[in-house]
């Protein structure tokens, strides 16, 4: 599965019905997670219904820390194996990381106001999630501007893999330091804390949303793929 | 109905949080959708054929 995943033409021929079974997930999935968000799930006893917010804000958080540690364990088989398609996956994976980034600061600064009486609080969660988001886009930085370079790869990896420090200062801030934001609730080595009824939600919601970024991966790396052919072909000609 | 979209007085809130993912989400695929089909019609072109190889 894996090794076939690295030869790009193998890619290619698998990855169309594997968007598309992804995208149908999505498809499903989306509007029965919106519909338990609004109309299962009661309004919180403290929160009344800014709960709600949760929802989103949660599996987008998710998503910034997965999609970063997948972007950081394709760019150690880049860097270590030279597969050409970890590399595309990296660099696939970067614009769709700094968006739900950016949704977990927006989302959590709207969900912060009515809770904690502010949008923002310069504290140890709040502030390491900040740094992912910039993390994100001094990636996609770098690689714009060595674009052309033939280093370009190799530098994206070696900067990705070093901002991988960030993410266990993320998920445990909330341990080490004292800080406005809940601890996990979920992901707790004991088990999730979270009442069924909100769990339950949260769960399907991170399910749409985790398809629909799978089926956006292999289509942006799919035109990756196809992008970097084209240019081969360019630079053949230019050459002939 | 009217109660629903209030959101129990946390409508200014709820909305914008779901509309800027909503809103987000719906550029990412459309960004995605497009330079895929911008990408196949490059390489497509270049190659020279008429149908899809991979």
């Amino acid at each position: 599965m894996i090794s076939s995943f690295a030869n790009p033409q193998r890619f290619l021929s698998i990855s169309g019905p594997l968007a598309a079974l992804f995208g149908a997930l999505a498809v499903i999935a989306l509007p029965i997670g919106l519909w338990q968000a609004f109309f299962v799930a009661p309004p919180e006893q403290d929160q009344s219904e800014a709960v709600r917010i949760m929802f989103v804000h949660v599996p987008s958080a998710w998503l910034a820390l997965m999609l970063y540690a997948v972007m950081g364990g394709a760019s150690f088989i880049f860097f270590v194996w030279r597969h050409a398609i970890a590399d595309v996956a990296a660099k696939a994976i970067a614009p769709i990381g700094a968006a739900f980034a950016f949704l977990t600061l927006a989302t959590g600064s709207l969900w912060g106001r009515p809770s904690w009486g502010t949008w923002w609080e310069w504290d140890a969660r709040l502030a390491s999630m900040l740094v992912l988001f910039l993390i994100y886009l001094g990636y996609i930085a770098l690689r714009a501007a060595f674009r052309d370079d033939a280093r370009e790869p190799r530098a994206a990896a070696i900067f990705c893999m070093v901002g991988l420090v960030n993410l266990p200062i993320v998920k445990f801030s909330v341990d080490w330091w004292t800080t406005l934001h809940q601890s996990a609730s979920v992901m707790r080595l004991d088990g999730p804390s979270m009442p069924a009824e909100f769990l339950q939600p949260l769960l399907v919601m991170a399910l749409a949303l985790m398809a629909l970024v799978g089926a956006l991966i292999i289509l942006r790396m799919r035109a990756e793929i196809f992008e970097r052919r084209a240019d081969a072909i360019e630079r053949r000609r230019e050459a002939a | 109905m009217a109660e629903f979209f209030e959101m129990g007085g946390y409508a200014v809130y709820v909305w914008p949080a779901y509309g800027l993912v909503g809103a987000t989400v719906a550029g990412l695929i459309a960004h995605t959708l497009i330079s895929h089909r911008a990408a196949r019609r490059r390489l497509r072109a270049l190659e020279g054929e008429p149908g899809e190889r991979a």
